[in-house]
């Protein structure tokens, strides 16, 4: 099956989301937002220990733009994703969607944020069923959600498909006759299947082979100019988010260490996480030189965050300041960063 | 450049049949490559392309379905394929290691991490366990891990991802072997994690002058640490040579066109480079050269004609009609 990132172009408008209501809001808006788990222990073994999964972050994402989100295992942006599509609830914090709490959503606009927002996992041999074709698994969302005749449905699955670049037979075809690559289109136009304004990227290529992960990553960046899609775009390849982002945040347990353009945080990192995070990726070519940062020892557990700067028993220009205050998001040099070697009153 | 090659393979072909014998799979087919003692190669290629199925087969450990149908692999001036298997299990683990992928997977959880890095030494070298033991925290200390005196009596759940893979890497090189064969070790890890792993592979490369052969994915394994790589499609090595030269001029189109499709750090390209279509179906193969479906600079005879390894520079071969030489 010959598949092209280019087909998607053709259907071009076929379905672009309703614009947002107000110009100027941005289509997500996230305050202060803090989730903490609570560790179940015994009965008498004291106060209850939490995990804080994400904690106090702040970020915007306007209409039509990707918002990279960058960080290693546990630094809480896999909960992030949660938060955002309400599959979980936060502690405290706002979430505001085109300028609504989503807090305060229900029934009938609940639904409607759900329709709004959708995600797109990394898995595609996970999030298909296996006992549905194709055409029905893309036209589920439809036929739950609103009322459609079935020659209606039809019509939108094939012009589904056809933005995704897979040929019209392909409806009546199950998930196993198709690749990894092919999968994950067929994953993307189910979650293009309701015109969302937001679509949730968990690691949505570190599944696929390499030749086909290009594929992907064309099809998502069309996908955008087109539809007027926004996205939250989580994954752990560096190059992979710089390169479809325009903004980054890098976590780092639970909190936001850097945020800004991204262009500027790949080349000119400020947070001595961002730069050891930005020069331990692997490089493109054998002869490109780069300044190796190696950290000392792993992420500590968010059970147990250490005091003052998170980062600072790894950090190589840690001060004593560092081990006892907390540093907040300050701007330097165009983007934001949380650290003390940035903070002018020191 | 004169002395022998520590590993040779040539022409190696290993088939899985289907158990009437009705379907086979060529998952290696005809392969050829040399690797020096202390050297690092890197063979890089996509879900089935048949870099995985080459590892074992120089072990020798492949699933039942699977047989080596023809060539040699020699190593230190021996060929692996006439070993019973008792020399095979002497070789094993003593004169080449190797470290898979899931960590979590290659422990066993019910022993302590001494036990399981002392074993080899006691198979092997018929060491006490005390002195298997004292090693095994050498080598603890060896690949970095805190405290090794402590964590010798520990178990594999006990430490994070990252300590079970040092832990994984400080077996291999128990016995120093000559040949260590890292089958995509740090696809597990996070970022930083696989810089601490891929720098302590490479400190251990050089300390005990292992040669070291990397099967990934991953281009930018390859240019961080290889100084050969081989890059597989289909069952065939399409093109190999030094690193750099093919990093700079690649011959192949499908080594250009995986090059071209990374993403980078410093990129401003709007668009990446995409190979279209899906790498094929093995058990049906295309006729020809099997990347000419997908193949930009398609001509008829690729569609008819399998190519042979032309050599197009110093030490650099690849399977392409393109690179034939000019009659």
């Amino acid at each position: 099956m010959s598949v092209s990132g280019q087909d998607a172009r053709a259907s071009r408008g076929a379905l672009r989301a309703e614009p947002p209501a107000m110009s100027g809001v941005p289509v997500l808006e996230v305050v202060q937002l803090t989730k903490h788990f609570p560790v179940k222990r015994g009965l008498f073994s004291g106060p209850q220990a939490v995990v804080r999964a994400v904690d106090g972050i702040s970020f915007t994402i306007p209409v039509a733009r990707t918002l990279g989100v960058v960080g290693e295992s546990g630094c809480g942006k896999t909960t992030t994703a949660k938060l955002v599509l309400r599959l979980e609830d936060p502690t405290s914090g706002t979430i505001r969607f085109e300028g609504r709490d989503i807090a305060a959503l229900g029934g009938a606009s609940l639904r409607d944020y759900r329709k709004s927002v959708q995600a797109v996992f990394q898995d595609p041999y996970a999030s298909l069923n296996p006992r549905l074709r194709v055409g029905a698994i893309i036209a589920e969302p439809l036929v739950t959600n609103e009322p459609l005749q079935r020659p209606e449905v039809r019509q939108r699955v094939l012009r589904l498909l056809e933005l995704v670049g897979l040929p019209e037979r392909a409806a009546d075809l199950f998930p196993h006759e198709f690749s990894g690559g092919q999968r994950q289109r067929i994953a993307i136009a189910r979650a293009l299947a309701l015109s969302p304004r937001l679509v949730v990227l968990d690691e949505p290529v570190s599944a696929l082979d390499v030749s086909i992960r290009a594929q992907i990553l064309n099809l998502l960046r069309d996908l955008q100019s087109q539809l007027g899609l926004s996205y939250l775009f989580i994954a752990h390849d560096l190059a992979a988010v710089a390169h479809m982002s325009h903004e980054i945040v890098v976590m780092y347990l639970g909190q936001i260490v850097e945020s800004g353009e991204a262009a500027t945080l790949a080349q000119k990192p400020k947070h001595p996480y961002t730069q050891a995070l930005f020069s331990a990726a692997l490089p493109s070519h054998p002869e490109e030189v780069r300044e190796e940062i190696i950290l000392p020892g792993e992420v500590p557990s968010p059970l147990n965050p250490p005091a003052g700067c998170r980062f600072h028993p790894r950090c190589p220009f840690a001060m004593p300041r560092c081990a006892q205050e907390e540093p907040k998001l300050l701007s330097v040099e165009g983007r934001l960063a949380a650290c003390h070697l940035y903070d002018q009153k020191a | 450049m004169s002395a022998a090659p520590l590993l040779d393979i040539r022409d190696l072909s290993t088939h899985f049949v289907s158990a009437r014998g009705t379907r086979v799979v060529r998952a290696v087919n005809g392969v050829s490559l040399t690797l020096r003692a202390g050297e690092t190669l890197g063979i890089v290629g996509e879900s089935g392309s048949g870099k995985s199925t080459l590892a074992l087969s120089i072990l020798r450990l492949l699933p039942t379905a699977a047989r080596i149908v023809g060539g040699e692999i020699n190593f230190e001036g021996e060929n692996l394929l006439d070993k019973s298997d008792a020399e095979m299990r002497r070789i094993r683990g003593k004169r080449i290691a190797m470290i898979l992928q899931d960590p979590m997977a290659s422990l066993n959880p019910l022993f302590t991490i001494g036990d399981q890095v002392a074993e080899p030494m006691r198979v092997h070298e018929q060491m006490a366990r005390a002195g298997a033991w004292t090693r095994a925290k050498e080598l603890l200390r060896a690949v970095r891990i805190s405290a090794p005196d402590t964590r010798v009596g520990e178990y594999p759940h006990q430490m994070s991802g990252g300590m079970r893979q040092r832990i994984v890497g400080a077996i291999a090189i128990s016995c120093e072997p000559a040949l260590l064969i890292a089958d995509e070790p740090t696809t597990s890890l996070d970022v930083t994690i696989q810089a601490q792993y891929l720098n302590l592979l490479r400190d251990l490369q050089k300390s005990h002058h292992l040669a070291l052969i990397f099967i990934t994915h991953n281009l930018g394994i390859v240019a961080k640490m290889c100084d050969q790589v081989a890059v597989m499609y289909a069952g065939r090595m399409v093109e190999s040579g030094p690193v750099r030269q093919i990093f700079n001029r690649p011959a192949h189109p499908y080594t250009e066109a995986l090059l071209q499709s990374i993403p980078r750090l410093s990129d401003s390209r709007e668009r990446l480079t995409a190979i279209d279509g899906q790498p094929p179906d093995l058990v049906a193969p295309p006729l020809g050269c099997a990347f000419h479906p997908r193949c930009p600079r398609a001509i008829d005879r690729c569609r008819i004609e399998d190519p042979p390894a032309f050599t197009v520079a110093p030490s650099q071969h690849a399977r392409c009609w393109l690179a034939e030489p000019t009659r």
